[in-house]
């Protein structure tokens, strides 16, 4: 499927009000079939704060959006390389056996995915309240890293500390990881809460996380994948780009635009407005092509 | 001569100096102490919730946690603290601009953690 025909294809593909978001070279922007085409090396989806077990009226299909949501990865035309859930894949509670059955649950949910490899950070709902010990117990590490077609993945956990620090033994290991890379590779951080100060008001930061971003800086080709603030949000720190996705359970407003962080109320007559999933489309290089001059007969 | 000069410079300085710690005590005397404001941060509120103080005004902020730990944090002047069960925790502020300004709780501490916030009112 060309790129035109898949661009025109997500947006056809909208579940309720699901809006499609994709990116080309790290660079996050809405699905547009007058964009220019180009080609895919490989891309991913990035999911993010399905809240599972979250009650209330800003999502009154609460248990039906997540499932939606994956129905509609399963039916993207390209599979993607992998799919990664960015934080906040529970509501919080403060009953550590509920907690453990909402991450049952949701387990079992995202296991209808096709995608073979799909991979999971905490967010503070998940983590804050038992420093990820549940978080961990089913869906592994909260910090790693991994390689895929050229791009180094770091995954930093920002929550698990619910002071919301990555703290320094994370740091070391950020710096000793990144020592190991050239300072022109192609590195993808995701995250769940900001690494800059986007609305501390709000809590839209991480305490440390510019000591992190210090870290990343000599590196020529850093962008930075979160979630936690439920909406689509762009911002450089110098050269390092930084995309917040958008969530799988309410929007909440534009930073500073209200007295409190209180979620956008849910239009019936545009259900899951505001909500979404986003693919990453990675183009690693531009084709190359090696010239060797041949003579008419070999010498 | 120049040791005349240097004595005479002595004395003008003892003098000095006696007359600045004279001045900085009268000024300690008339300062007025910081004004105590008690916050009590609990599941998941702050009490009080709003805070009134005036534009130059010293203020004490003295914080207790009775249940978990908690956090507060009020951005606009750069101002942060943890704040653990048992023990009293305190901040000084002497605000230089006006308005109403966001303060919240920056420690994970529940389910309503995140309502838990409050204002300050700088008049």
């Amino acid at each position: 499927m060309s790129e035109f025909d898949r661009r025109q294809f997500l947006q056809l593909a909208g579940v309720g009000g699901v809006v499609f978001v994709s990116g080309i070279a790290g660079a996050v922007r809405a699905a547009d079939p007058m964009s220019p085409a180009g080609y895919d090396d490989f891309f991913f989806v990035q999911l993010s704060d399905s809240h599972w077990g979250f009650e209330g009226a800003p999502n009154p299909d609460a248990k039906g959006t997540l499932p939606k949501a994956v129905a509609a990865v399963n039916a993207l035309a390209q599979a993607p390389d992998f799919v990664i859930f960015t934080g906040d894949l529970t509501h919080t509670t403060d009953d550590p056996k509920e907690r453990r059955k909402r991450m049952a649950e949701f387990r079992d949910v995202v296991a209808e995915l096709k995608t073979k490899t799909v991979r999971f950070i905490p967010g503070e709902h998940d983590a804050s309240l038992d420093n990820g010990k549940a978080f961990k117990e089913f869906f592994g590490a909260t910090n790693y890293t991994f390689e895929h077609k050229g791009v180094h993945f770091i995954v930093l956990d920002n929550v698990s500390d619910p002071g919301a620090q990555l703290g320094d033994a994370q740091l070391a290991w950020l710096a000793d990881d990144l020592k190991k890379q050239a300072k022109d590779a192609r590195i993808v951080v995701f995250a769940h809460r900001p690494l800059f100060d986007l609305y501390p008001q709000w809590d839209w930061a991480t305490r440390d996380g510019a000591k992190a971003v210090d870290l990343l800086m000599p590196y020529a080709n850093v962008t930075v994948f979160y979630g936690h603030i439920h909406q689509e949000h762009h911002h450089m720190t110098g050269h390092i780009a930084h995309h917040s996705a958008k969530s799988l359970i309410f929007p909440l407003p534009v930073a500073g635009s209200q007295p409190k962080r209180t979620p956008l109320p849910w239009d019936p007559a545009q259900p899951y407005r505001g909500l979404g999933f986003r693919e990453v489309e990675a183009e690693l290089k531009q084709a190359e092509y090696v010239i060797t001059e041949l003579p008419v007969q070999q010498a | 001569m120049s040791m005349i000069f240097e004595v005479n410079r002595r004395g003008f300085m003892s003098t000095a100096g006696a007359l600045a710690l004279s001045s900085a005590a009268a000024y300690a005397f008339a300062k007025p102490k910081p004004r105590v404001i008690k916050v009590v941060a609990k599941k998941f509120e702050f009490v009080p919730g709003e805070i009134h103080v005036k534009q130059g005004e010293s203020i004490t902020l003295q914080f207790t946690a009775p249940e978990v730990p908690m956090g507060f944090n009020l951005d606009d002047f750069k101002l942060r603290a943890d704040i653990v069960p048992g023990k009293v925790t305190t901040l000084q502020l002497t605000p230089d601009k006006s308005g109403s300004f966001t303060f919240l709780c920056d420690v994970f501490c529940g389910t309503g953690h995140e309502e838990m916030s409050g204002t300050l009112i700088v008049s």
